[in-house]
């Protein structure tokens, strides 16, 4: 860790900045939806016994899981696709919001920058509008050399403000689902 | 009311949600932690007494079992009781294969079965005359899964649960009557006492 710590930024890959910046924040217990932008993410958090990872059926179930972890001194992440966010609002404001739990959510952001579904690029309309209204921090994240200074710092301030954050992964960043037509 | 001339016929005794929390309850020994779901669940909880340990969910149904399951991969010394509503855990029934695959030894989920949706007017839930729970879990997996017959059989179920390892899924049937009190509904105060009867946090 010291060793990736000490390496310029800009030689390692996204994925890589933010499962060192998990570690480095003692997030231990990872559970998500699978994307295929977040692939390679997965599969190295799961080679790393640092982590307890592993798939949920929905996002809102990975929501519940991360905030009793939290509560019972473990900390968590999600990770999660635009559409799935799509499925947290009832969630974020009757649990995450309302109890104070500092809930670090990585949405892989589809619908955008060369969106080749329709229904993603719908969806990925909704997300913002509903963070914002409500109040929650988020932050998109297109460069290489913001995103550990971005990460680290949303976890730092998520868990000493005990408010949800979303961390949402571009396309400009991570590449995106690449259209294939 | 559907139409259901295939209603299975049980021999589960139908008991009383709020009788069954107290006997949950009065045999906690060890601080161990309970999750009421939305609803009646958490009211009957409450009502039972508070504990330092008890955590009342007032909304994101259905998320019971899964902050259960938080809980339980935090502290896995300390066993995790959750209690839900069949109307709850049909919101969520993915979770019972999470939970099965993760197959945490210090977790029993708890589901009050009364096949309606009692609190927004005691409408029956779509599972209610064809369903059954007990199947549906160990189908998820969750081979430790059963029926209580009735109050002892209840008692006895909890009393493995706490020497067994788990997960343990036990299911009751139980009456259409409404929660026996109401929660006091502050968030913040609920979530900070159950992580100071957790350990987690120390009293300022």
């Amino acid at each position: 860790m010291a060793e990736a710590a000490a390496e310029p930024t800009s030689s390692r890959a996204w994925h890589e900045i933010v499962l060192q910046t998990l570690k480095k924040n003692d997030i231990r217990l990872v559970p998500y939806v699978p994307d295929r932008v977040l692939t390679t993410l997965i599969k190295n958090i799961h080679a790393d016994p640092f982590f307890t990872t592993f798939p949920t059926a929905r996002e809102e179930e990975a929501v519940g899981i991360v905030s009793g972890a939290w509560m019972g001194g473990m900390r968590g992440a999600v990770l999660m696709q635009t559409s799935g966010f799509a499925t947290l609002p009832n969630a974020l404001a009757s649990l995450a919001l309302p109890y104070q739990i500092p809930l670090i959510m990585f949405v892989s952001e589809r619908g955008t920058l060369g969106e080749f579904n329709y229904g993603q690029s719908l969806v990925c309309r909704t997300m913002r509008p509903v963070l914002d209204s409500l109040a929650m921090e988020h932050h998109t994240m297109t460069r290489l050399d913001e995103l550990e200074f971005t990460v680290d710092r949303s976890i730092k301030q998520a868990i000493a403000t005990q408010a949800p954050v979303a961390l949402i992964l571009s396309p400009l960043l991570t590449g995106g689902k690449v259209f294939t037509a | 009311m559907n139409h259901a001339p295939t209603a299975p016929t049980r021999n589960t005794k139908v008991m009383d949600r709020f009788d069954l929390t107290k006997r949950l309850v009065a045999r906690l020994k060890n601080e161990e932690a309970v999750i009421g779901g939305i609803g009646n669940t958490n009211f009957d909880l409450w009502t039972a007494g508070h504990r330092p340990q008890n955590f009342y969910m007032l909304g994101s149904m259905g998320l019971a079992f899964p902050i259960a399951l938080g809980a339980a991969l935090a502290q896995p010394s300390r066993h995790i009781f959750a209690l839900e509503g069949d109307g709850s855990l049909l919101m969520q029934l993915g979770c019972l294969a999470t939970i099965a695959s993760l197959a945490p030894k210090n977790l029993t989920m708890i589901v009050m079965d009364n096949g309606i949706y009692q609190i927004t007017g005691a409408q029956p839930t779509p599972a209610a005359t064809v369903s059954d729970i007990v199947a549906i879990a160990t189908g998820a997996g969750l081979t430790q899964s059963t029926w209580a017959a009735d109050e002892d059989d209840f008692e006895r179920l909890i009393d493995n649960a706490l020497t067994n390892d788990g997960p343990n899924f036990i299911a009751v049937r139980i009456d259409d009557k409404p929660g026996a009190g109401t929660t006091d509904r502050d968030p913040v105060q609920i979530r900070q006492r159950f992580m100071l009867g957790l350990g987690v946090r120390k009293q300022i």
